[in-house]
């Protein structure tokens, strides 16, 4: 095995996600069709929360995932600047929708639980507002990336963006902590403390835990899987670019 | 940099209106709020710094396109990157500029609109604080993202939707530090997170501006 550098080389980047991707996106499908099923039909209701704990198998997940589409495109952009990878920019530039799209997946399975668990659709509490503005963070991108022409240079001012916004996207979550104490409930499914067995607070029951995690991983995989897709049809449409570039000067 | 200085401050006092416009903004916002909300002065007095963090905010974001768009368009912006000033120091003195010629002013501005939004007394103090703290880091955040966008037609929403999340910790502890001192309550938590903001974003963007603007001369 060379070095992963390798696969910046977008012809062995295309031979390889060809392979690859059918079998990441089957298992998706897979696991969030188990996952749902499982969580929807086998679990058993909340004795405090009633059957509408179950919109917890796709809340969970998309804010996961909306989370970590940034860190990708973090990662991405990083690339990027330091080797120039023009695939690295591609894959940045089609992971941002998908993390918008979770994001507001989040947003909107977060209100139709709150509606009848806090009696309200929208809160001004840190953890849904720092959501909206990762949001907004995640428009503006896409934005950035549609409005410039030249592609190298939309690659770099969108990096550069990535990387400040970033900054300050950290900064907007501790600075509406400090602005209002929040309603929603603290990280009850993955922690420190339940790993080393010292945790001894309230968290998710393993009956939900199960197929919650599958329906984690499903999510992940789904992720994966439309953001290769959409970096192969970026690299495509960049080749397509070319040929007639190609053929206009001929 | 004193010329350019100069030059940038003439040019916003001369050519119609790049001055006055964010004053004249900020005067609208401050009289329109009343009728929004209703003319109860228990009300307003309560929102009324909040009220005059968003008006400077957005008075200031409303001037942000013209910070590089003239000289794109005449292309001195061209002669400045090939000066013998550095392209850092260049967006420094521009964001010093659009801070002389709106955020100071609003500063200044803000007491009187906080009269007529019947701002209780204590407040004065920590609003004029928090806003000649906070609107250095609004300038500083616009430029860059004025850089951002300067080679775009018609940027001027695209400059808006990419500042607004921008602006939010800025406006978060500027707004927090006034209502707290008109409260009463202490103010030195945010007061130091604001100026903490403020400092890192002088320090930091003027570098990234100038790396952004050498990729959009590109």
């Amino acid at each position: 095995m060379a070095s992963i550098w390798e696969y910046a080389n977008p012809v062995k980047f295309m031979r390889l996600t060809d392979r690859v991707m059918p079998v990441v996106a089957v298992a998706a499908g897979l696991c969030m069709v188990i996952g749902i099923f499982w969580g929807f039909f086998l679990t058993p209701d909340d004795f405090r929360q009633g059957s509408t704990v179950k919109i917890i198998y796709l809340h969970v997940p998309s804010a996961l995932v909306a989370i970590n589409a940034w860190f990708v495109m973090l990662v991405a952009s990083l690339v990027w600047f330091i080797r120039r990878h023009h695939v690295s920019a591609l894959v940045a530039k089609a992971a941002a929708p998908v993390g918008a799209v979770m994001t507001m997946i989040a947003l909107v399975t977060g209100a139709i639980w709150g509606e009848p668990m806090w009696g309200t659709w929208w809160v001004w509490d840190p953890r849904l507002t720092s959501f909206l503005i990762l949001f907004l963070f995640y428009l503006g991108y896409i934005a950035l990336w549609e409005a410039i022409e030249s592609p190298d240079t939309a690659a770099d001012l969108t990096a550069v963006l990535c990387l400040v916004g970033t900054v300050f996207a950290v900064l907007s979550r501790y600075a509406v902590n400090f602005w209002n104490q929040g309603l929603h409930q603290g990280a009850s499914v993955l922690r420190a403390g339940a790993v080393t067995g010292t945790d001894t607070e309230e968290k998710v029951s393993n009956v939900f835990a199960v197929p919650l995690f599958i329906c984690i991983a499903g999510f992940i995989l789904f992720f994966l899987a439309l953001t290769l897709l959409r970096t192969r049809t970026e690299i495509r449409k960049r080749r397509t670019a070319a040929l007639i570039a190609r053929e206009q000067l001929a | 940099m004193k010329a350019l200085l100069l030059r940038d401050l003439k040019l916003s006092f001369r050519s119609g209106g790049g001055f006055g416009l964010g004053l004249a903004f900020f005067l609208i916002v401050a009289i329109l709020v009343p009728f929004g909300v209703g003319p109860e002065n228990d009300l307003l007095s309560k929102i009324a710094a909040g009220v005059l963090w968003l008006g400077a905010l957005l008075a200031c974001l409303l001037s942000l396109d013209r910070i590089f768009a003239l000289d794109w368009e005449d292309g001195s912006l061209d002669l400045l990157a090939t000066s013998p000033l550095p392209l850092e120091a260049v967006c420094a003195v521009k964001a010093l500029a659009h801070w002389l010629t709106t955020g100071l002013p609003l500063t200044l501005a803000a007491p009187i609109l906080g009269l007529l939004l019947s701002l209780p007394e204590s407040g004065y103090v920590w609003l004029i604080t928090s806003l000649l703290l906070g609107t250095p880091a609004l300038s500083v955040i616009g430029t860059f993202g004025a850089a951002l966008t300067v080679g775009i037609k018609r940027g001027g929403l695209l400059l808006s939707l990419l500042v607004l999340p921008l602006y939010v910790p800025t406006l978060i502890f500027g707004a927090e530090v006034a209502r707290r001192g008109t409260e009463g309550l202490a103010v030195n938590g945010p007061l130091a997170l604001l100026a903490g903001i403020s400092l890192a974003v002088i320090a930091i963007l003027p570098f990234v501006s100038a790396l952004v603007l050498r990729i959009n001369l590109r």
